[in-house]
C-alpha cells in the first residue's frame, strides 16, 4: 500500500503572474500557495474554513484557500496579500487602501489573521461604488466573517472605514 | 525634541511585512522541512497495552517512528515541575512521549516524521495503539468528590492546597453584623491564538550545533530545556521566537514534548525537522484555563463594609501541574482587587482532572478572583438596598493610603503591595462614562420597547510585571543604527515600536535608526519572558537603562573631542552638542567609530572620525580599565516586586425575553496603567483584553462530556467572538505613575480581560432579577434560569416590581 498520490500539473495566475507546479490531488490550495509555490503571506488558522486567515482571492471573489483543493483552481487567477500592493508607475509600489488604513488605524497586532482580512476587505471595497460613503452594514458585512483573537476588532473596523474614505477622496 | 517619542501614539513599525505578507511565522520556515505529526491518545484516561507501528512502515515517504520507548537519558523522564511550590505537594507532570499511562485526550503517544505533513499524517493513521480504558475524572466537582482519581498514588486528586490568611477569619465573620455565604463557578476557556503552536530544528552536525525557532513566549527557556533534556552544551543550541501568531499565555509553557521531540528527531536523522499544530491538536493538548469552584463567606456592617472574608476555591488543574500553582495564586492573591479587607482567608485546592493542562490565559486566574470579589459587592449591595457603586465606594483604599500593604504573598514570592493607584478616581469615571446614575430612564425607554435593560460594573487591580529580571542590549553602530536587543518574545504587542520608542527618547536618535530585536538567543540570552504583563515594565525599564548607559559613555566620548564638560552636552536627532553652543557638535555615528580604538577605515565613517580623534596618551592602554570598545551597553531591571495597574469596566445589557439573546449595548473602560509608552498600542491591548473578555462571559466554554471528551474541539463549536459578538467600547484614561521603576509604567496587556464576567454577570442579574452564579452564560441557561422555580430573585429586582422575594 502506498500513499503517494496521483499528480497534476497546475496552472495558475497568483498576483498576475502565471505559475506552474506539479501537485498531489488531495494538495490544499492553501498550502500549494504556500509550499509549493513559496508564498507564505496566506496563513492557516483553523483549516475548517472558519477562522477566514487563508482567504484569498479567485478570479476576484474571496475563497477559504484551506477548504479549496489546489486542482480545483487551475486556470484561475489567484491573488494573495502579496498581491495586494501596486505599482505606482514609477517602478515602485504601493500600498493598497485597506493596507495603508490597517497600520495607520492599528487593526493588527500578531498580523497573523491579517492577509484574510486583507484581501476580503480590498475585494469588498472595490466592487462597490467608491463615491457612495460606507455604511455601517457595509463594515460589518466586510469584517463579519473573519476571527481575530488581538483587536476585538474596533480598529479593523476603523480601517475599513478609513480605507474606503482614501478610495473616495482617490476617485 | 521631536525624537522625545515616548508616550506618543506612533505607528506600528512591524506592520510594514505584516501588511504585505512578509511576516515570517514559523510554518513560514523551514521549506523541504521534514514533517512530524503525532498520534494523540483517544481516551481521557487509559493504561497503553500495545502500540504497532507495523502498517505505517510501508508507506512511502515515512522517515522515522517514535515512541517512548526511543526516548534516552533526561528526555525519557518526566518533564519539568517548571514553578515547584512548597503547598504543592503531589506535582505530576507527562512525559515527551506517554509513558504506559495517557490522562487526557490529545496526549502525545506517538511522533512521526516524514517527507511532508499529509504523508505523516498518512503513517499516523495507520499505527493502532491498544489501550485498556480507566474512569475518567471530568470536571472540579468529580475531582473533589474523588470517586476515582486521575493519578493512583493521590486519591484525593488534590494536587495543592494554597493557604494564606491576614487574620483569624473565623471570629471576624461572627462578629460581623451581616454574613452571606454562596457558592458560585467559572467555565474553561483557553487562549486560542489564531496562529498554534509549531517547532522548527535544524541541527548542523560540522558546527556541533542547533537552531531551533519555535512559536513561544520564553525562547531563552527553551533554550535551557532543550539544552538540559538533549544533554547539549548552552552554546551549541539558538532558539529564536519568530514572528509569533498571539499567544495569550499557552506559549509560555515550556518545553512543550514537541519543543524537545522535534530537536531530537533532527538532530537524530540529520535533517530539518518541523512541527505545526493543527486547530484540532490546539484544542486537546494544548492548555486551558479558568475553571473554578468558588465557597464565598463574608461579614460586613451596615454601611456594607466588608470586615471579613473567607473564600474557597476548587481549581481545576487539568492532568498535570508543569506551571505549578501560579494560576491558584494569583486568584488567590489578585482577588481583593481595590477594597480593604480587614481579614481574609483564602484556601485554594488545585485538583487534578482527566483534561488538557490549565496554564496562565490572559489575565490568569484574575478574572475568577476578580468575579469572586465583584459579586461578593454586589450581593452585599442587594442585601443592604444600596446601590453597587456606593457599597464598591466605601470599600476602596483611598489614596492616602498607598503603598498599600495587604500582607498577602503574590506569584512572584514578593508581598502584595501596592505601589500607587487611584480607585476612587477610576469609580468616578466610570459611573461618568458610562452614565450609571442615569440608568433608570435607559431601563424605562427599553422596557417600552420590550426589551430588558441592565448595567453591572466590576473593579480590579492587577499585578504587572513581576520579576525576577529582563535585561536590554543597546550598540550604536558607525552607519547611525541603533541596534537593540532584549531577550523577551513578542506576540503581537508592537514590542519593536514601543521599545525604540524608548530608545529613541533615552538616546535623543530619530527612531528610523533604531532596530529592535527580541526573543532571539543569538541577541539576548538572559530573560525570563512574555506574560503576566511584564514587557513594557520589565524590557523597557531594562532597554531604558542600556540606553542611559550608552548615553552616558557617548557623552564622555565626545565631551573629550569636544572639550566640554559631559553635563554641556546633549543628544538630539542623533548628534551630540554642546548646549547652547551652535557648531560645537559631533554626530552620534561617529562617537561610535571613535569608541573602537582599532579603526580600519573600511567607510566613510571612520575616515570622518580620524579627524576627531584626540592623539592618545602614551602612558595609558588604548582602551582604559573597565571600559570597553564600542558604544554599547548592556544592562538589566530588577524590581523589588511587581507594580499594580488598575481599571474598572461597566457593562449595559439588553436582554430580548423571547430569546433571551443578550446584547451588550455599551461597555465602559476605565484604565490605568501608569506613563503610558504608546497609548495607541495600550489602546488596542484594551480592545483585545476586552474581546476575550466577552467571549469569555457569554460565548466561550470548554464543553467536555463525562468521558472527558471535547466536543466542540473546533472553531465551528467553540464560540470564539467574529465582529459581530464585540460591543463597542468607550475608554477613558487615568494615569498614576509607578515609582517603582525609572519610566513609571505598569503592565497593561491582561488588563481588558479580568473584569468581563464578573461586569457582564452583574448587568444581566440587574436586567432579570434573578441570581446569576455561573459564567458563562448562553441564551438557553439564561432562559432556563429564569423559568426555574429555584432561582434566586434578588432583593433588588423585588423592590423594583414590587414582588416578594
Amino acid at each position: 500500500m502506498t500513499s503517494v498520490d496521483t499528480e497534476r500539473a497546475l496552472r495558475l495566475t497568483v498576483n498576475g503572474v502565471p505559475r506552474e507546479a506539479t501537485v498531489p490531488v488531495r494538495r490544499l490550495l492553501s498550502d500549494a500557495l504556500r509550499h509549493d509555490l513559496g508564498l507564505t503571506g496566506t496563513h492557516v488558522g483553523c483549516e475548517h474554513g472558519v477562522c477566514g486567515a487563508c482567504t484569498v482571492l479567485v478570479d476576484g471573489e474571496p475563497v477559504r484557500s484551506c477548504l479549496v483543493l489546489a486542482v480545483q483552481v487551475d486556470g484561475a487567477a489567484v491573488t494573495t496579500v502579496e498581491g495586494l500592493v501596486r505599482d505606482d508607475g514609477r517602478g515602485g509600489q504601493v500600498l493598497h487602501p485597506v493596507q495603508e488604513a490597517f497600520r495607520e488605524c492599528h487593526a493588527l497586532q500578531c498580523g497573523f489573521c491579517t492577509p484574510g482580512f486583507l484581501v476580503t476587505i480590498a475585494a469588498g471595497l472595490e466592487g462597490r461604488d467608491a463615491a457612495e460613503e460606507i455604511t455601517e452594514e457595509e463594515v460589518d458585512d466586510l469584517v463579519g466573517g473573519n476571527l481575530c483573537r488581538c483587536t476585538g476588532y474596533a480598529n479593523i473596523k476603523k480601517a475599513v472605514r478609513h480605507a474606503a474614505a482614501t478610495m473616495r477622496d482617490a476617485r | 525634541m521631536t525624537t522625545k517619542l515616548f508616550g506618543e501614539p506612533v505607528r506600528r513599525r512591524e506592520d510594514a511585512r505584516l501588511i504585505t505578507g512578509r511576516g515570517r511565522y514559523l510554518d513560514d520556515i523551514g521549506t523541504g522541512a521534514l514533517a512530524a505529526a503525532f498520534v494523540r491518545s483517544p481516551h481521557a484516561h487509559a493504561r497503553i497495552t500495545d502500540i504497532d507501528v507495523d502498517a505505517a512502515l510501508d508507506v512511502e515517504g515515512l522517515v522515522a517512528v517514535y515512541t517512548y520507548e526511543d526516548l534516552t537519558g533526561p528526555l525519557a523522564e518526566p518533564l519539568p515541575v517548571l514553578i515547584p511550590h512548597p503547598q504543592l505537594h503531589a506535582p505530576r507532570t507527562g512525559y515527551p512521549l506517554a509513558n504506559g499511562e495517557v490522562n487526557h485526550v490529545g496526549e502525545p503517544v506517538v511522533m512521526v516524521v516524514a517527507t511532508d505533513r499529509y504523508v505523516a499524517e498518512d503513517a499516523a493513521e495507520r499505527i493502532v495503539v491498544s489501550y485498556e480504558e480507566l474512569p475518567a475524572v471530568v470536571g472540579v466537582d468529580a475531582a473533589r468528590a474523588a470517586g476515582s482519581c486521575v493519578h493512583e498514588e493521590i486519591p484525593d486528586n488534590v494536587a495543592a492546597r494554597h493557604h494564606q490568611e491576614t487574620g483569624d477569619v473565623e471570629p471576624a465573620l461572627a462578629a460581623a453584623p451581616h454574613r452571606l455565604s454562596f457558592t458560585q463557578y467559572v467555565e474553561r476557556s483557553a487562549c486560542m491564538p489564531l496562529e498554534g503552536k509549531g517547532v522548527h530544528a535544524r541541527w548542523d552536525a560540522d558546527d556541533h550545533s542547533l537552531r531551533v525557532h519555535t512559536s513561544t513566549q520564553a525562547s531563552t527557556s527553551v533554550r535551557a530545556a532543550i539544552a538540559a533534556k538533549l544533554q547539549l552544551s548552552l552554546d551549541e543550541v539558538e532558539v529564536i521566537a519568530p514572528d509569533v501568531g498571539g499567544g495569550f499565555g499557552v506559549k509560555i509553557v515550556h518545553p512543550w514534548p514537541e519543543e524537545l521531540l522535534v530537536p531530537m528527531a533532527a538532530i537524530a536523522l540529520g535533517r530539518e525537522v518541523k512541527w505545526t499544530e493543527d486547530r484540532r491538536e490546539h484544542f486537546i493538548s494544548s492548555a486551558h484555563e479558568r475553571q473554578q469552584r468558588q465557597e464565598i463567606g463574608v461579614g460586613f456592617d451596615d454601611d456594607g463594609r466588608i470586615t471579613a472574608l473567607d473564600v474557597h476555591i476548587w481549581h481545576d488543574n487539568g492532568a498535570y501541574t508543569p506551571y505549578g500553582i501560579i494560576v491558584p495564586i494569583v486568584t488567590a492573591t489578585q482577588l481583593v482587587g481595590p477594597y480593604v479587607i480587614p481579614v481574609y482567608r483564602v484556601v485554594v485546592e488545585s485538583v487534578y482532572t482527566n483534561t488538557v493542562i490549565v496554564t496562565p490565559y490572559r489575565g490568569a486566574g484574575r478574572p475568577q478572583g476578580c468575579f469572586a470579589m465583584e459579586r461578593t459587592m454586589d450581593r452585599i449591595a442587594d442585601v443592604l438596598g444600596l446601590d453597587r457603586a456606593v457599597v464598591r465606594e466605601r470599600n476602596l483604599i483611598q489614596p492616602a493610603q498607598f503603598p498599600y500593604d495587604h500582607h498577602l504573598t503574590f506569584q512572584d514570592g514578593r508581598p502584595v503591595i501596592y505601589d500607587s493607584g487611584d480607585y476612587p478616581g477610576l469609580l468616578a469615571k466610570l459611573k461618568a462614562l458610562v452614565g450609571w446614575d442615569g440608568v433608570d430612564a435607559l431601563r424605562d425607554d427599553a422596557e417600552a420597547r420590550g426589551k430588558l435593560l441592565g448595567v453591572g460594573m466590576a473593579m480590579y487591580v492587577e499585578g504587572t510585571g513581576p520579576g525576577p529580571y529582563e535585561g536590554g542590549h543597546v550598540q550604536v553602530l558607525g552607519s547611525g543604527k541603533v541596534l537593540v536587543a532584549t531577550g523577551l518574545t513578542t506576540q503581537g504587542q508592537g514590542h519593536e515600536t514601543s521599545f525604540a520608542q524608548i530608545v529613541a527618547s533615552e538616546l535623543g536618535v530619530p527612531i528610523e535608526d533604531v532596530e529592535v530585536t527580541t526573543g532571539d538567543t543569538r541577541r539576548f540570552p538572559y530573560a525570563v519572558g512574555t506574560f503576566a504583563s511584564r514587557a513594557a515594565v520589565m524590557s523597557g525599564n531594562a532597554i531604558a537603562l542600556a540606553a542611559r548607559g550608552v548615553r552616558e559613555k557617548a557623552l564622555r566620548i565626545a565631551a573629550d573631542v569636544l572639550e566640554a564638560d559631559p553635563g554641556d552636552l546633549e543628544i538630539d536627532h542623533g548628534v551630540v552638542q554642546v548646549r547652547g553652543t551652535p557648531g560645537a557638535s559631533i554626530p552620534l555615528r561617529t562617537v561610535a567609530v571613535l569608541s573602537n580604538p582599532l579603526r580600519y577605515a573600511f567607510d566613510e565613517a571612520a575616515k570622518q572620525a580620524t579627524q576627531f580623534a584626540v592623539q592618545a596618551s602614551n602612558d595609558k592602554p588604548p582602551v582604559t580599565p573597565g571600559d570597553a570598545p564600542g558604544l554599547e551597553h548592556r544592562d538589566y531591571y530588577s524590581p523589588i516586586r511587581s507594580t499594580f495597574a488598575s481599571g474598572a469596566h461597566a457593562a449595559i445589557v439588553e436582554i430580548d425575553p423571547a430569546t433571551w439573546e443578550i446584547d451588550v449595548v455599551n461597555y465602559a473602560v476605565v484604565h490605568d496603567c501608569g506613563n503610558v509608552v504608546n497609548p495607541m498600542i495600550v489602546e488596542g491591548q484594551v480592545h483585545g483584553g476586552v474581546a476575550q473578555g466577552v467571549g469569555g462571559a457569554l460565548y466561550e466554554r470548554m464543553a467536555y462530556d463525562a468521558d472527558g471528551q471535547l466536543q466542540n474541539a473546533s472553531f465551528m463549536d467553540f464560540l470564539m467572538p467574529y465582529a459581530s459578538e464585540v460591543p463597542d467600547i468607550v475608554i477613558d484614561h487615568q494615569q498614576t505613575p509607578s515609582p517603582l521603576n525609572p519610566l513609571g509604567i505598569k503592565g497593561a496587556g491582561e488588563a481588558g480581560v479580568i473584569p468581563g464576567s464578573a461586569a457582564l454577570a452583574s448587568a444581566i442579574e440587574d436586567a432579570v432579577g434573578r441570581r446569576i452564579t455561573s459564567m458563562p452564560i448562553s441564551p438557553t441557561e439564561l432562559y432556563d434560569l429564569v423559568r426555574s422555580p429555584d432561582a434566586e430573585r434578588t432583593a433588588a429586582s423585588a423592590r423594583r416590581t414590587g414582588v416578594r422575594a
